[in-house]
């Protein structure tokens, strides 16, 4: 039931207009980081504001919403805002990755292979790949204009030159089509690969940043690299502990104080369709249904 | 009723919403055709676009009627349902005519370097026919076939990228889309 004091997915619809006309601009431009007039939402800045106002920006009554907060659907930002949207668009939720229409995510790409029936909204932090390099916004957008990524490639270099390989593990900086270089949230770079050619909508929102980007379905998305030092995607060397899955990203859960450990799915979704399945892994329960 | 204060949209949250969706799909995916309803304008602004208008323009983004469709009856629907200030095709974030009444079209704000975004948006009303085009680039997952009101023009707004204007294509009450970031090729 929608909460009847609130306008449908909250914000206003003259708000809603300007977040749409900016999220157009990004189709248009795949990459390009577009300013946008970002509200005060309910929640604090880092827990997803921007991907809330391009959520409630692109919500319809039809959608089936699912929220994922690191791949899991239980977290309380999950739950926070998959709840925020039944109250104010009363739009269906789900936890299954193949049943949303549309999906918003803080720092993951579902496992389930994305449809072009979806979207999937991305909560960004800091959307400025070159902004750690480079603190001023009036140089950081010269260099995008001119294309001047070579302080991206010395970073990276550094990284080669201190630890024999490139250290960066999430929020690895991408070129999309050939042109803007972009940060593509911190999702591990494991998830990468899933950005460049995918069917689906892609969308961020930054909202204490105030930008909105974009990447159309079947855009070209290449991760920066070296001839002699190839992008890798990795991930932890195990198998799940509890699905048996070995080629999902894991999350290393510390079990006790004496050096347990075990390695699960980040993706919660998938990993109970596996075991719903039958699968097992090296720590499930002999029971399990 | 008067036909200005008619032909908006009866839900506008969900209308709105709804409408979007398909402007969001049309521009992410060029070429491709996508239904809208939700307006009904007066002629010649057909539903298609008199619905993109309702879900996009406010009073904050200046329009720009091309001589096509500046007629008493736009003028005073517009200024009712979105309230869009008219002005000069330079400064105009959306522009909404057929082809020949938007020509020269590079007076059109296609941005700067720094911020291409600031440009603008063009309605083109079309008339129906075979496809004449094939695009391809960003959305587009090998290449697809379309209907253009002319090849050259839109090969040049390519070749600015990341520069140029961005384009809506209405007949009836049915939507596409043309983005600056679209390969054109003539048939």
């Amino acid at each position: 039931m929608t909460d009847q004091a609130y306008n449908f997915a909250y914000l206003d619809e003259a708000t809603k207009r300007m977040i749409r006309r900016a999220i157009l601009k990004g189709l248009a431009v795949p990459g390009y980081q577009v300013p946008f007039a970002s509200r005060e939402m309910p929640m604090p800045y880092g827990w997803g504001t921007g991907g809330v106002q391009v959520t409630a920006a692109c919500l319809a009554p039809e959608d089936i919403l699912k929220v994922i907060d690191q791949g899991a659907d239980d977290t309380t930002n999950a739950v926070s805002i998959r709840k925020f949207f039944e109250r104010t668009g009363g739009v269906e939720t789900t936890e299954h990755t193949a049943e949303a229409t549309l999906i918003q995510t803080r720092h993951r790409i579902p496992e389930h292979p994305l449809t072009e029936d979806q979207i999937l909204v991305y909560q960004v932090p800091i959307p400025e790949p070159l902004r750690f390099l480079e603190p001023r916004e009036s140089e950081t957008r010269k260099m995008h204009a001119l294309q001047e990524y070579g302080l991206m490639h010395v970073k990276l270099y550094e990284d080669i030159a201190r630890h024999g390989a490139i250290a960066t593990s999430y929020a690895y900086p991408v070129k999309v089509e050939g042109r803007y270089v972009m940060d593509p949230s911190p999702i591990p770079k494991f998830d990468n690969p899933k950005l460049s050619g995918s069917p689906a909508i892609q969308l961020f929102g930054a909202g204490r940043e105030q930008r909105i980007y974009a990447l159309p379905p079947y855009t070209e998305v290449v991760s920066l690299d070296f001839e002699d030092h190839p992008f890798e995607p990795s991930k932890a060397d195990h198998a799940c502990d509890l699905c048996g899955a070995a080629e999902t990203y894991l999350d290393e859960v510390i079990t006790d104080d004496r050096g347990g450990r075990m390695f699960v799915c980040s993706d919660t979704d998938y990993c109970t369709g596996r075991q719903a399945a039958g699968h097992r892994g090296r720590l499930s329960p002999e029971d399990a249904a | 009723m008067d036909v200005a204060l008619s032909g908006g949209f009866a839900r506008p949250a969900e209308h709105a919403a709804r409408a979007f969706r398909a402007c969001l799909q049309a521009m992410a995916r060029p070429g491709r055709i996508y239904p809208v309803t939700g307006a009904e304008p007066p002629a010649p602004l057909s539903p298609a676009a008199g619905t993109i208008l309702l879900t996009l323009a406010d009073s904050t983004t200046p329009l720009h009627l091309a001589p096509s469709h500046d007629t008493p009856a736009i003028r005073q629907w517009i200024a009712f349902h979105c309230a869009a200030p008219l002005t000069g095709a330079g400064t105009a974030t959306f522009v909404v005519g057929n082809w020949a009444a938007m020509q020269p079209v590079d007076r059109f704000a296609r941005g700067t370097a720094d911020y291409p975004d600031r440009s603008a948006t063009l309605i083109i009303e079309m008339e129906e026919g075979d496809p004449n085009a094939r695009l391809t680039g960003p959305g587009i997952e090998t290449a697809i076939d379309a209907r253009l009101p002319e090849i050259t023009a839109f090969e040049a707004n390519n070749a600015v990228f990341p520069l140029g204007f961005d384009c809506y294509l209405t007949h009836g009450d049915r939507i596409s889309a043309l983005p600056r970031s679209t390969r054109v090729e003539a048939l």
